[in-house]
């Protein structure tokens, strides 16, 4: 049993399934540093994986699909701003509502474009070892350059002074929006591309697959302090948890497998309790227009 | 009593006309929709309003999802009115079901209804409760995100009660428990057969319970004010902690509660997936209700006709269109409150 | 020569006219002080100026070119030359002063920030306000933080530099310091505008003025026509001369302790001890952050000090909850009316009624009680409007005060009271029945601590005043004749 945990699977496995959550979690990093709360990760994810298929059904292309899910990712979040700033919606329940248009929302699609109730037909993956995976290098880079970008370029400064204080913005004669529409849109591409590798990665969009991962990758953004590439390492912690449990499971390791299936969300419970509030604040304009 | 106080506050209006703003927009998009899906909207509208108003088996099962909705969205309601974001109603309603499927099998078979029933009903808002009260406390003593901590408990508390139906209950293969007790079984009330049940007089009983306590008492002021502005309530001498904290504790109360109108009305034992979505969707009846007791009641009937009709018409439209127009109402009775609350700003300037 | 500013503006905030044609015009190379109350108008006229709000109507000359105002923002404003620190500064506390300083004017995608943090501190040392272009805002005082923003402000080449009631979060030696700097700027060509309700200062620096009053240009004033007479700005700024103040005989010897604190430490506020007699009303002086609102917050109740033990009409309320203190005969005025005095949304009435079990009742509230009670605090303040059912956030901030006053100040069983900044922002006919109310509670017995940064609220106002430094209370004196320089040399550590 020892082996199969530390087997060359396991951390295979981990990496596939840590690429959605840890892009969803730069996402959600990044539009909350810019002062916009993001709960609507699930949504990203669920769109981004319903395009990125019909795209890549379509067209033939795994490739394309990515792109697909790309646009998809940007669309929400550009739909996520004009309800917090534009019409000033609490964001809290613009979130929640964009995840419940989400669920209804691509099984009206399943069931209008392919006429069935919760599986899309077969879709093209990509070929060759997990190496040759587009989604994967987009996270890595993702990963790097996104610290850098927020501390050295124009773009990042203006997001976090719109995070921070968006009357210096007005001071400064820049419409507090932009810098937060900007942060939120590279944030969809992100967390678009993140469901893409969902649906992708597995041949096909299943109904509801994103099961949460949008909601614990908000919980990692909020132990990794704001950081995004912090909590994109987070995430892959969880996915490796995540990676152990099913080796055990297959490996028979005798905890019932509802059991099974809900230890990481009790862990992310646990995680959540225990760290507390106390690690890093929040932007300080987090949730104010 | 002067008319001064019974005038209804500018704020009524306007939330009034937020909730019609919203309905319009919900019946615009899903006409879109309809559209898309090749059909005609108002062929597909007046087929819906005919088929589900016509048939008195639907229109059952309309008061039926309405009667759920109502404790759940009520439950969503309370805890907005505090400042908290209950996602977590649909693992209190497991709770809740789980709770009273158990207990309401562990009574003897000759236990009276008098009994029975309370036994049941506390059993089921109790389960709840413990659950709310924890989501609230670990979001009040150690500042975790209630939001995040209710999906999480959400599917824990499914994934538990799975468990504990396999190992314990389930008779036969299937995924049905134990029948409850005769006495805790509630009569249901025709409607060409369907399932609504005597907790829909419960229902009616909890919502006008709300209203009073939310409109008339001391407690309904301190609620408000602290979901209003924490800051003032405090200077105030009111302990936020406290009031979110019963909040939450009654917000699960009533969420456990909606699970009796599945178990001890219709179904008669714990069945593995009962009343799954009725949570979800209270969450949309609190918004479109605009939290106001009242509000959420009509609201509960609008999304039970739109679940329904949805289905009723599921040979012209896919049955999913209606799903989704859950989640816009959602975000149309968010948006349209501010942006009506800045036009007048705007529009007064001009005057 | 020309102006180098020549307006004439109109703005409303929804119901409320904020200016209705008020006019400024400034000379080159001057120092022009722009002056009324609280309230009249003279941060949103020069917010206007520099392009941070956008006015309704109107016409405005920047250095001898008509702008359209309907296109006027801050991006074109600062182009023009028009430099502004505002009121509570605007600057992000997470930011360094040199990114604070290149926002908006990056030049390029790619930050470069070295050569903005060089011109940052040669401007400052050439106009004597030295400072470090890579501290982070939060670490500086509110005085440095504002330094930066105006030196900034310069390295932009501000032609015309706004400032909003910048000596607010100055010591007075560092109010004559910045005072200096302005005439120095000013000597130079680059031309001043400054906002403040100070007329001492004015006097000290202005060479025009001109004065606002319920968003309306009044009166103008200018020293090419002789030195300026600061009673005819008084009185063009209140309409009238100014009441005459009442005075509360100081309590008799013998009276009982009302508030006491012995040693309280929190946060900043270290070893406080205060005794607030009954019938007596105590100052407390000191620029913002020298540790009041802590002080506030041990009285309230709302935090729990770290040591010592606070007193109530002699019965010990350390660790009381702001709620039993309210039982036990105090009332919390608190700092912010808006974040923590009032709830914006609900109305007069509830407002008044808001944590007053007396008034509603324990649990059915009683709503003929609530109104009742609503209709002598309106009759008692004078609350405009007097709608009990009219919405607090429509309130002007002069009748929101009053409406926090009514309801702690209308509590039966009054034993202390302490009021943090009770007229901060408020008009002049409500500062006279604020103070009167004080006044009107303490005749009855309550002892009341005034916290203020307004010295002359507190002069006008207390028996006696003591101030805080640092987090300490430094010294007291007794009100009357050369308390004020006492005081001022006590709030800066120079006693």
């Amino acid at each position: 049993m020892i082996e199969a945990i530390f087997s060359l699977t396991v951390l295979v496995q981990a990496i596939r399934f840590a690429v959605p959550t840890a892009l969803a979690a730069m996402c959600g990093a990044v539009t909350e540093s810019s002062g916009v709360i993001d709960l609507a990760l699930e949504a990203k994810l669920l769109f981004g994986a319903f395009a990125a298929a019909a795209v890549a059904h379509a067209t033939g292309s795994a490739y394309l699909g990515v792109l697909g899910g790309v646009g998809a990712g940007m669309a929400v979040a550009a739909v996520q701003i004009w309800c917090a700033l534009v019409l000033q919606a609490n964001q809290v329940i613009v979130g929640i509502g964009l995840n419940l248009l989400a669920l209804g929302g691509t099984r009206f699609l399943l069931q209008l474009i392919y006429h069935e109730g919760a599986n899309s037909p077969a879709v093209p993956t990509f070929a060759g070892p997990l190496a040759a995976n587009p989604v994967l290098w987009l996270a890595v880079l993702a990963a790097l350059a996104l610290p850098f970008a927020i501390r050295h370029t124009r773009w990042g400064l203006r997001l976090r002074a719109a995070g921070d204080r968006p009357d210096a913005l007005v001071a400064a004669g820049v419409p507090p929006l932009r810098p937060r529409l900007y942060a939120a849109l590279v944030g969809g591409a992100l967390a678009g591309a993140g469901g893409a590798q969902l649906s992708l990665s597995i041949g096909g969009f299943v109904a509801d697959m994103s099961s949460g991962r949008g909601y614990a990758a908000l919980a990692m953004v909020i132990l990794a302090g704001w950081r995004p590439a912090l909590a994109a390492l987070y995430c892959c912690g969880l996915a490796l948890a995540d990676a152990i449990n099913f080796q055990l499971q297959l490996a028979g390791a005798g905890i019932p497998h509802e059991l099974a299936q809900i230890i990481p969300h009790v862990l992310t419970i646990l995680v959540l309790v225990i760290v507390g509030g106390k690690h890093g604040r929040p932007p300080r304009s987090l949730g104010r227009v | 009593m002067s008319w001064a106080e019974l005038r209804p506050s500018p704020h009524l209006k306007r939330e009034l006309i937020a909730v019609v703003i919203a309905l319009l927009v919900s019946l615009a998009f899903g006409s879109v929709l309809m559209l898309v899906a090749g059909k005609a909207p108002g062929h597909v509208w007046s087929q819906m309003v005919l088929r589900t108003f016509g048939d008195e088996y639907l229109l059952g099962q309309v008061l039926y999802k309405a009667t759920g909705l109502a404790l759940t969205g009520l439950a969503v309601a309370l805890a907005l009115d505090v400042g908290l974001f209950n996602i977590g109603v649909e693992g209190q309603l497991v709770a809740g079901v789980l709770a009273s499927g158990v207990v309401g099998a562990a009574l003897p078979a000759t236990t009276p209804a008098v009994i029975a029933i309370p036994v049941c009903l506390l059993a089921a808002a109790g389960a709840g409760a413990l659950v709310g009260l924890v989501i609230g406390g670990v979001r009040i003593y150690r500042d975790a995100h209630e939001v995040i901590t209710s999906i999480m408990l959400n599917a824990s508390i499914t994934g538990l009660a799975l468990y504990i139906g396999n190992v314990a209950l389930f008779r036969g293969g299937s995924t049905r428990g134990p029948d409850i007790a005769p006495g805790a079984q509630l009569p249901q009330l025709g409607f060409g057969g369907s399932s609504v049940n005597a907790v829909l007089v419960l229902a009616v009983l909890v919502v006008a319970g709300m209203w009073w306590l939310r409109s008339r008492t001391t407690w309904g002021r301190a609620w408000l004010a602290v979901g209003a502005d924490p800051a003032a309530a405090r200077c105030a001498g009111i302990s936020i902690g406290r009031v979110q904290l019963l909040a939450m504790a009654g917000s699960g109360a009533l969420a456990g509660l909606a699970a009796t109108n599945f178990v001890l009305g219709h179904k008669h034992a714990f069945e593995e997936g009962l009343g799954r979505g009725t949570g979800l969707l209270g969450i949309s009846a609190a918004l479109l209700g605009r939290t106001h007791p009242i509000g959420v009641a009509l609201a509960t009937l609008v999304l039970g006709f739109l679940s329904v009709g949805g289905l009723a018409v599921a040979d012209e439209v896919p049955k999913e269109l209606t799903e989704m127009l859950q989640g816009v109402v959602v975000l149309a009775a968010a948006g349209a409150g501010p942006w009506l609350a800045r036009r007048e700003a705007l529009q007064a300037r001009a005057a | 020569m020309t102006a180098v500013i020549d307006t004439v503006l109109d703005k409303a905030y929804g119901a409320c006219v904020v200016l209705r044609g008020a006019t400024l015009a400034v000379r080159p190379g001057t120092v022009h002080a722009l002056v009324g109350e609280n309230g009249a108008g003279k941060s949103t006229l020069v917010k206007i100026l520099a392009g941070v709000v956008r006015a309704d109507r109107g016409t405005l000359s920047a250095f001898g070119h008509t702008v359209p105002l309907a296109s006027w923002d801050r991006a074109r404003a600062r182009a023009a030359g028009i430099g502004i620190v505002q009121q509570h500064g605007a600057s992000a506390p997470a930011l360094s002063v040199v990114e604070n300083a290149a926002l908006g004017v990056e030049g390029g995608p790619v930050l470069d920030l070295a050569p903005v943090a060089e011109q940052l501190a040669a401007t400052g040392a050439k106009v004597g306000l030295p400072i470090d272009p890579y501290a982070r805002v939060s670490t500086l005082s509110l005085g440095a933080a504002q330094r930066a923003e105006l030196v900034a402000a310069l390295r932009l080449g501000a032609r015309l530099l706004i400032l909003d009631e910048p000596t607010a979060v100055l010591a007075p030696v560092e109010v004559e310091g910045l005072l200096a700097r302005l005439r120095a700027l000013a000597a130079d060509g680059t031309s001043v505008v400054i906002v403040t309700h100070k007329l001492d200062e004015v006097r000290a620096v202005a060479d025009d003025v001109t004065v606002l009053r319920a968003g309306v240009t009044v009166a103008t004033f200018s020293t090419a026509d002789g030195p300026l007479d600061t009673s005819a700005i008084a009185r063009a700024m209140v309409g009238s001369d100014l009441p005459p103040t009442m005075t509360v005989s100081p309590p008799a010897e013998g009276a009982p302790v009302a508030l006491g604190l012995r040693g309280v430490s929190l946060g900043g506020l270290r070893d406080a001890t205060l005794d607030v007699r009954a019938g007596e009303l105590v100052g407390v002086a000191g620029v913002d952050g020298n540790g009041q609102r802590e002080l506030a917050l041990a009285v309230a109740g709302l935090e729990r000090v770290a040591r010592g033990t606070v007193m109530l009409g002699g019965r010990d309320v350390t660790r009381a909850s702001p709620a039993r203190r309210f039982a036990a005969g105090l009332a919390h005025v608190p700092e912010d009316r808006q974040h923590g005095g009032l709830l914006l949304e609900a109305s007069i009435a509830d407002n008044l009624a808001l944590g007053r079990a007396d008034v509603t009742g324990r649990f059915r509230v009683d709503r003929r009680r609530v109104l009742a009670h609503a209709r002598t605090q309106i009759e008692v303040l004078d609350i405009r409007p007097p709608d009990p059912a009219a919405i607090a956030r429509s309130l002007s901030g002069g009748n929101q005060q009053k409406v926090v006053i009514g309801r702690e100040l209308s509590r039966p069983g009054l034993v202390a009271v302490v009021a943090c900044q009770p007229t901060r922002g408020v008009d002049l006919g409500a500062v006279v029945r604020i103070h009167e109310r004080l006044r009107a509670a303490a005749f009855a017995g309550a002892g009341v601590l005034v916290i203020s940064a307004d010295l002359d609220e507190l002069l006008a106002l207390c028996h006696r005043i003591v101030v805080v430094l640092r987090g300490a209370i430094v010294g007291e004196h007794v009100a009357g004749a050369g308390a004020r320089a006492a005081l001022g040399a006590l709030m800066t550590g120079a006693a």
